[in-house]
């Protein structure tokens, strides 16, 4: 991190970083995944080696090494496609309300696409996955103009503070509701426990499937924003200056963020902070200009949630510590130290 | 000219101290009404001449097991907890100079939550080892926030917010300790997730009203000195507080208060944040909150342990209650004071 001194944040002006270092910073970044996915298929419980590892991809399933590897590759990709889609997702909030402290988690979003999915299964009876997104994106839908509204009215606008304050009490508001809709339901509430710590243990082939179509989508309309988003950082009268229908770049970019943290709540769970880290970080590695802050989000989301889910299985062997306790440990203190960097009156 | 004046002050004064009494008996006779309710109340119904019978300590068939054993404890848990939460809320709220700085939003009551199930679910305590670990880590936890919220000053939407990034930490380090519990209970995990009064016993009680003896006193003691603090640093050194002592005697007795209620009963959602404001609208601004908040969060307590109990089909922990109808409450104080233009 030799570019620590750099100022960042949105509003803040970084220089412009020359393609060539940028370029250099994609490479590395795509090494780093590529060693952080094969140390989630060879660390666990049991640790595999690299013979065993080429032999398990390449379809053996002899030895119980080779069983680890098999099991093991649908959970690292569902942390990567989780990790891109939590990262990609808090980096368009951040763009789209000019909040340095906007998170799926920290926003709510994530407690939203969590109720609708309780809901959906107490109250409607939803089975398939399939139906758990489209639950859980409405339900995240729902928690983020509310959150957003509610934090935004009155002089000022939507500061950090007020953002945060509405975020957190509808969170409170929502995990009570969450609690009170399961507790009638003891088989649903067991579940539910476990998936409301947020993890990726659970990951099968299939829940991939199901995933996959809704997080491509988001994917693209996040992406085909970076262009608008990078209007909006420069203030809405400006945007509206150069040509951008401001109201409409808002709503299309949220749309996407949405899409994206909906979908990956209901498969992993509510996993906050990776939403708040990683943009961050990436302003310091390739600026401000969405083009790239984007793409570099979704990877180095990938990487912070695969690597959090290495360790969680590293540091409690032979248990595992779920990698939504690992994000909240790591992102907590960043979140403050993002606080503190700026200045009252913004807050 | 000077005698209407000073007729017209002693007036104001005069009413004032009668619409504080006023409020004080009401909010007084309130928390007895609830306390005998849920005394009476339940699956059986008991009149009032059974259960002061039972409190006497007279035998009475049927009654002196339900009331006596099952339901006189957790109504004077209900009612001590409520009364921390609420004086130990309101006393970082007039201390901080803002109403959003209560315990349980800034983390402290998460901090003492986590390290109580940690007391007990892992290290397998008992109530005096669990309140111990309890204060311990509330203590550590608002020391640990005014370290990082101290930067010219300690500015309190700073302290807000970083209060909020170490709750959603400690909050998750209590998810990690139930997830370590082998088995999973759900009631002992609705305790530490949400706040329950489910199966409380006498062992549990008895160190709560302990800390109530002790540091409500205290707290009391330094109300004045509390108000005076409130008119700014300077104002309050010239009119004779010891700030440092004040401060340091205020915080050590409400995050004991905290402390103890929390790691008897878990983190009762936003009692500690409504029980100072609810007083302040009854009371206006004038003299100190810390009686009628502790009422006002007994009232609450009790009530929404009856709601949670009786009012549906499936019995609910209190703490979901006060969470549903205290989120609310957070958020209409957050669009009014936005509307007003208020600085929060």
């Amino acid at each position: 991190m030799t570019h620590a001194e750099t100022p960042s944040g949105p509003g803040v002006a970084t220089p412009r970083r020359p393609a060539r270092v940028r370029l250099a910073w994609l490479l590395a970044v795509l090494a780093v995944l590529l060693v952080t996915m094969v140390a989630s298929v060879a660390f666990g419980s049991r640790i595999v080696g690299w013979s065993d590892i080429t032999a398990a991809l390449g379809g053996a399933n002899e030895t119980l090494d080779q069983a680890a590897v098999i099991k093991r590759i649908p959970r690292t990709l569902l942390a990567v496609a989780v990790g891109a889609a939590l990262a990609l997702s808090g980096t368009v909030m951040q763009g789209v309300t000019r909040n340095p402290l906007a998170d799926p988690g920290i926003l709510g979003v994530n407690m939203g696409a969590s109720l609708a999915v309780a809901v959906g299964i107490v109250t409607f009876g939803l089975t398939t996955a399939t139906d758990y997104i489209w639950a859980a994106i409405a339900g995240a839908a729902i928690a983020a103009i509310f959150v957003y509204t509610v934090g935004s009215l009155g002089r000022g606008g939507a500061t950090p503070l007020k953002i945060a304050l509405a975020g957190a009490a509808t969170s409170a508001a929502l995990a009570s509701l969450i609690t009170a809709t399961v507790l009638p339901r003891g088989d649903i509430a067991a579940n539910y426990r476990s998936w409301q710590v947020g993890g990726v243990g659970g990951a099968t082939w299939e829940s991939l499937e199901h995933i996959l179509p809704f997080l491509l989508a988001g994917t693209v309309v996040c992406l085909l924003c970076a262009r608008p988003l990078n209007s909006l950082a420069l203030g809405d009268d400006l945007a509206a200056g150069l040509g951008e229908r401001v109201a409409v770049a808002r709503g299309v970019a949220a749309l996407g963020a949405v899409v994206l943290c909906g979908a990956a709540t209901a498969i992993a769970g509510p996993i906050a902070f990776v939403g708040l880290v990683v943009p961050h970080l990436c302003r310091l590695l390739v600026g401000l200009d969405h083009r790239w802050l984007l793409p570099f989000s979704a990877l180095a989301g990938a990487i912070l949630l695969t690597a959090g889910d290495v360790a969680g299985r590293i540091v409690a062997r032979p248990d595992e510590i779920e990698v939504g306790i690992i994000t909240a440990l790591i992102g907590a203190p960043f979140f403050i130290s993002v606080v503190r960097r700026q200045k009252v009156r913004e807050l | 000219m000077s005698t209407t004046t000073l007729e017209a002050v002693t007036r104001g004064r005069i009413r004032r101290n009668r619409r504080r009494w006023t409020v004080l008996t009401v909010l007084a006779l309130i928390t007895a009404t609830m306390f005998s309710l849920s005394l009476m109340l339940g699956n059986t119904y008991y009149p009032p001449g059974d259960v002061l019978r039972v409190i006497l300590g007279e035998t009475v068939p049927g009654a002196s097991f339900s009331v006596g054993t099952l339901r006189l404890p957790r109504a004077v848990l209900a009612l001590l907890v409520g009364l921390c939460f609420g004086a130990g809320g309101v006393t970082f709220q007039t201390m901080l100079r803002n109403p959003l700085a209560s315990p349980d939003v800034i983390g402290i009551t998460s901090g003492a939550g986590a390290a109580a199930a940690f007391a007990i679910i892992v290290l397998g305590l008992d109530e005096v080892g669990v309140s111990v670990f309890a204060i311990i880590a509330g203590l550590g936890v608002a020391l640990i926030i005014y370290v990082l919220s101290f930067k010219d000053g300690v500015a309190g939407t700073r302290l807000v917010l970083i209060g909020i990034g170490i709750a959603a930490m400690l909050d998750s380090a209590t998810a990690y300790v139930l997830n370590q519990a082998g088995q999973w209970d759900l009631q002992n995990a609705m305790r530490w997730l949400n706040g329950s009064l489910n199966g409380s016993t006498w062992d549990e009680t008895i160190p709560v009203a302990l800390a109530l003896l002790v540091f409500g006193p205290l707290l009391l003691t330094q109300a004045r000195n509390l108000s005076m603090l409130q008119l700014g640093d300077d104002t309050a050194a010239a009119l004779g507080v010891r700030l440092e002592r004040t401060r340091i005697l205020v915080i050590v007795a409400a995050v004991a208060l905290i402390a103890f209620a929390t790691s008897a009963s878990g983190p009762v959602s936003f009692v500690a944040f409504l029980a100072g404001p609810i007083a302040s609208r009854l009371l206006g601004p004038r003299g100190s909150l810390l009686i009628p908040s502790a009422l006002v969060g007994a009232i609450l307590v009790l009530t929404a342990d009856l709601i949670g109990q009786y009012a549906f089909d499936t019995r609910y922990p209190v703490g979901v209650i006060t969470g549903v109808l205290g989120a609310p409450y957070l958020l209409y104080l957050l669009v009014r004071t936005n509307r007003a233009g208020g600085s929060l």
